[in-house]
């Protein structure tokens, strides 16, 4: 008898966490972002295809498929440490055949284009403006600095120029007491 | 708003925290504005808060006292005139006044001694002109807040409004601008008020003031009074406690009315509009004097200047002449603005702007040294200090480990940097510098976001463009084929003894050779 | 090197807080001293000594600057704090092991000042009184009630040897002048309870005479003139201890509505054991208590309720040291839950993040 009590009220038991649980899943669900729009999220969008995908968000793709998350090097040290907070992995330095540089941007020199529209057709994010035959010029604002239109120019006009300083700001304030050298 | 027939009223609504920092206001406020002579350069920044000007003047010209030497092209700017007579002799790099110490682009004015103006045009009745011309007449005369902020003050004006609040509080220590303003300038002042009330269509007006000027609230009220049997008027003086930063725009205004500012809103929400002593007196001068704006009170004050006191300065006076002038002996520090809010100059050839209210010759141990940061003991000092109502030990921790989100869930851009938590704080920690770090590193990230962004829909767009492209191309190619393929049969049907013939050659053709390909 | 605004500053410091602290706990150490005699002040020379020697150390060990962290007190009033709630005569290395693990892993290995989650004096005394219940427990009987007070040498002797100059043990001076081996007030309540005993029979004893026992009342008294003083100063906000006073008086006072016979009335919890030396200083270390107003109401009411809960049903005859630990625990979470209402921000409750 008692034992039947006990598998009775083990029974209840399991169905009522269960229900509980089931309650739980419907109406706490945290809503979140599917993983590659997480990881698109974090990855710079410069387009430069670096980490041999054709963009950032087939990388992203691939990242969430299980490839390194060190192959972005516009994303930097800083990037990979983000991508590693998201995923849970160890983060790993940048993979040693890409480096990280400072941001640039594209600049014609616009005497010298011939109007061959190549360098056009090279820019993931549409930022150079022209016509066949007439002058090209980089839209300074939407350049993202990825340098695929400096290989196709045949009269190599163009410059990867890195960008000015964002101008002044406060610095951090030095966080630690610095040591006092006693002589 | 109590509601009284008396001008004066004393406000009983309270801001939280402020503080009490010994006032010093005694040294400046003695003795009467003093005109100060015109240097023999003027130097000007090209630059209305950190936003570049242009220059409409060319370097060998000459350039007459009121003409505008430079304009901005964004809103937010305002034009600048020539102090004084004399030849631009250069654009060139020259310290800046910015905490940065920086140099950036100036115009310079070398003057040739004759002070010779610009015509000058008063608004002639100026109650029967337009609120248009009016306006326009303010923005060309480069009219910005004078308070500090330099917003200009025709975009400011062109909202209507039920009440003007004049910010007369000047509570930072030191500073006493405003102060021997309202007493030698008050009739000027109602003037003012006057104008601008009828500009935003304001029914009253109410000055916010300190208790601790009373010959300025007595000078204002003895204005009004005057003006009160001439017209009829609702302009009365709101007499809050001395407690900093009772001349926050947001604290003047929970002080006058007890109600608060909405969160990322500006007082216009409340129909309210604040401007400054000094401001208005530089409409009054641009409306009813037609001068443009060109020199601005500065206070001169701190234990190393021998002469403290206020001065009409010419806006481009560099900073080292008016010491000079003052025979202000060699100091230990000096800051532009008040010690709460100003900032350390580093170079002091760097010239008055339209945003420097006073500048601070300090003596040996006036002001703190920046002495070693000790651990934040969470004392919550800070927050009982804090006019918006913040946590300052939390901000602090978290910009301190840079987790910016987080600062911006404990709403760090509600923070109005008025110094009150870090002049509490017993670990001595440079709070407001954490916190213009976290904001400025906030702007950079949401603009590099920003930009990633923009980038991500422009290759999207770009690779949706090119698919596009690719199936529509491949589409016309299709329907070119089948177009090739229907003209091809249409001209079948005439010709099908011409295909008959060519069928049977082929047939021939292909026979040969299978006996060809058999025999070999 | 910018000086960011202000360029001035109100001229407190943590050392001068921390100093004041002491001076506050002027007081009620003389108290101590009068009614409990050379074990107070051995206890404190003690703590002192090891307190300051193994921050140094550590302070040293991390390669972080060692005088300047000193000069800011902190480890002095950790020191003191301990000290005080230690019993006299308990022996030396009671008070030597309580100050290294208060100094040394309560505070420097969380980061040293300002880092440390859990009051550190505390944590040292908990740490003492589960090791060590017995020397922990084995308070003297206050001075009018001793049948023989031991003199300074004899104190000496017993504090560093265990046993006087004529080789008697501490017990000795246990007794009090009936023969019965004295506890402190509230130990003789919980032994009583345990036994049986109505408040009527057990607040007959004459260590109850007066209005909460004798000796400690007065010890509370002058820990509370030490804390009106910190109030007076501005050093310590009232919230902390005022809630924490109120919320033990509305407790017990409730729970002897309840059962009048067995429980401990608001006067006696309120000046008994460590209550005022609780409330005012050790409630109120900043570091490790809530930093909002609300926060602080919270704070001070959860160690009250703690206190009187624990003293009532818990194994130790006093709770303060475990209340402001439990409560320590959750003023990250109290912090987070009562931030102050942002000037111009439409909703009273702040929006909750994660």
């Amino acid at each position: 008898m008692s034992t039947f009590v006990a598998v009775v009220l083990l029974v209840l038991l399991a169905a009522a966490c269960g229900a509980l649980l089931g309650f739980a899943a419907i109406h706490f669900k945290v809503e979140s972002d599917p993983v590659v729009e997480q990881i698109d999220a974090i990855l710079p969008q410069t387009q430069c295809g670096q980490c041999g995908y054709p963009g950032c968000r087939p990388y992203a793709e691939a990242i969430a498929n299980g490839d390194e998350i060190n192959k972005c090097p516009p994303g930097g040290e800083a990037g990979v440490k983000a991508l590693a907070d998201l995923l849970g992995k160890d983060i790993v330095p940048l993979d040693e055949s890409l480096e990280e540089a400072a941001p640039t941007v594209a600049y014609i020199r616009e005497d010298e284009c011939i109007g061959c529209t190549k360098c056009i057709q090279a820019c993931p994010v549409d930022a150079i403006l022209g016509a066949p035959k007439l002058m090209h010029t980089v839209i300074v604002d939407e350049c993202t600095g990825c340098d695929l239109c400096v290989a196709p120019c045949p009269v190599d006009c163009i410059d990867m120029i890195p960008i000015s300083d964002k101008g002044w700001s406060w610095p951090e304030p030095a966080q630690r007491i610095p040591v006092q050298q006693v002589v | 708003m109590n509601r009284g027939n008396d001008i004066i009223f004393h406000s009983s609504y309270q801001i939280h925290g402020g503080i009490h920092p010994p006032e010093n206001k005694a040294q400046s406020n003695q003795s009467p504005i003093q005109d100060l002579p015109i240097p023999p350069q003027l130097v000007y920044p090209l630059l209305h808060n950190d936003r570049p000007l242009t220059p409409t003047v060319e370097v060998g010209e000459r350039v007459l006292a009121g003409q505008i030497i430079a304009d901005g092209k964004e809103a937010t700017s305002a034009n600048l005139h020539a102090g004084t007579s004399g030849i631009v002799s250069a654009i060139e790099e020259h310290s800046l006044p910015h905490p940065s110490s920086d140099k950036g682009q100036c115009l310079v004015i070398t003057a040739d001694g004759a002070d010779e103006w610009a015509p000058r045009s008063a608004l002639k009745s100026a109650f029967e002109q337009p609120r248009e011309a009016l306006l326009e007449h303010i923005n060309q005369a480069g009219i910005a807040g004078l308070g500090g902020a330099v917003f200009p003050s025709h975009i400011k004006l062109a909202s209507q409004v039920e009440t003007l609040i004049v910010n007369a509080a000047e509570c930072e220590p030191y500073i006493t601008c405003d102060d021997r303003l309202m007493r030698e300038q008050a009739s000027e002042l109602i003037t003012a008020i006057e104008l601008v009330l009828y500009l935003a269509s304001a029914k009253q007006c109410v000055i916010g003031i300190e208790d601790n000027k009373p010959e300025a609230i007595a000078a204002l009220e003895e204005a009004i009074q005057l003006r009160k049997k001439e017209t009829d008027l609702d302009i009365r003086i709101g007499v809050v406690p001395t407690r900093y930063p009772s001349g926050g725009e947001k604290q003047l205004i929970e002080l006058l009315t007890g109600q608060q500012v909405p969160q990322n809103q500006r007082p216009s929400a409340l129909g309210l509009l604040v401007h400054n002593v000094a401001t208005l007196y530089a409409i009054y001068q641009a409306i009813v004097l037609g001068q443009p704006l060109i020199s601005r009170v500065v206070t001169l004050t701190g234990d190393a200047a021998t002469k403290p006191g206020n001065y009409r300065v010419r806006l481009g006076t560099p900073i080292n002449w008016l010491l000079e002038q003052t025979d202000t002996q060699p100091y230990e520090r000096c800051v532009m603005g008040g010690p709460m809010m100003g900032f350390e100059l580093k170079d002091l050839s760097a010239p008055v702007v339209k945003a420097t209210n006073c500048i601070i010759a300090a003596g040996k141990n006036e002001l703190s040294e920046p002495s070693q940061a000790l651990a934040c003991i969470r004392c919550g000092e800070c927050a009982d200090a804090c006019p918006a109502s913040l946590l300052p030990q939390q901000l602090y921790w978290f910009s301190r480990a840079k987790d910016f989100e987080k600062t911006r869930d404990y709403n760090l851009f509600d923070c109005i940097e008025c110094g009150a938590c870090a002049w509490v704080c017993p670990s001595h920690i440079p709070l407001v510098q954490y916190y213009r770090f976290a904001k400025t590193e906030i702007r950079a990230q949401d603009e590099e976001k920003r930009k990633a962004d923009a980038a991500r829909k422009r290759h999207e767009f770009r690779t949706m463009r090119l698919e596009r492209d690719k199936k529509e191309r491949a589409e016309r190619h299709k329907k070119a084929a089948e177009k090739r393929k229907n003209a091809a049969q249409s001209k079948g049907e005439v010709d099908e003894k011409k295909a008959t013939v060519a069928d049977a050659i082929a047939r021939a053709r292909a026979k040969k050779k299978a006996a060809k390909d058999s025999s070999s | 090197m910018f000086n960011s605004s202000p360029h001035q500053r109100a001229s407190n410091s943590v050392s001068n807080v921390m100093l004041q602290v002491v001076y506050a706990a002027i007081p009620g150490a003389a108290a101590l001293f009068y009614f409990f005699g050379w074990g107070v002040i051995f206890n404190l020379i003690t703590c002192i000594s090891f307190c300051l020697v193994s921050e140094a150390l550590t302070l040293k060990l991390r390669s972080q600057p060692t005088a300047a962290a000193l000069k800011d007190n902190s480890a002095l009033v950790t020191a003191i704090l301990l000290g005080l709630a230690l019993p006299p005569l308990a022996p030396w290395w009671v008070a030597a092991i309580g100050s290294i693990f208060a100094i040394v892993f309560a505070k420097q290995l969380y980061g040293g000042m300002g880092y440390n989650p859990f009051n550190p004096a505390m944590c040292g005394y908990v740490l003492l009184l589960i090791s060590f219940p017995v020397a922990m427990t084995a308070w003297l009987p206050p001075a009018p009630l001793a049948e023989q007070s031991a003199s300074f040498t004899d104190s000496l002797s017993l504090f560093l040897t265990g046993r006087d100059l004529d080789g008697y043990y501490l017990d000795t001076y246990r007794y009090n002048a009936d023969g019965f081996t004295m506890a402190t007030p509230l130990d003789q309540l919980k032994t009583g309870y345990s036994m049986g005993f109505m408040n009527d029979e057990l607040l007959s004893h004459p260590v109850f005479t007066d209005f909460a026992g004798v000796g400690w009342q007065w010890v509370n008294l002058a820990f509370l003139l030490g804390g009106i003083y910190l109030l007076a100063r501005k050093i310590i906000s009232w919230h902390i201890p005022v809630s924490m006073l109120i919320a033990m008086a509305v407790v017990s006072a409730l729970m002897s509505l309840y059962d009048s016979g067995q429980t401990i009335g608001p006067i006696m919890h309120c000046f008994s054991g460590a209550t005022m030396l609780g409330a005012f200083f050790i409630a109120t270390d900043p570091v490790s208590a809530s930093t909002t107003t609300k926060g602080r109401l919270i704070f001070g009411a959860g160690i009250g309720i703690f206190v009187v809960v624990i003293r009532n049903y818990g194994g130790y005859p006093d709770a303060v040291a475990f209340a402001v630990l439990l409560m320590n625990m959750a003023a990250p979470l109290i912090d987070h839950f009562t931030q102050p209402k942002v000037y111009g921000s439409p909703s009273k409750t702040p929006e909750v993040h994660d």
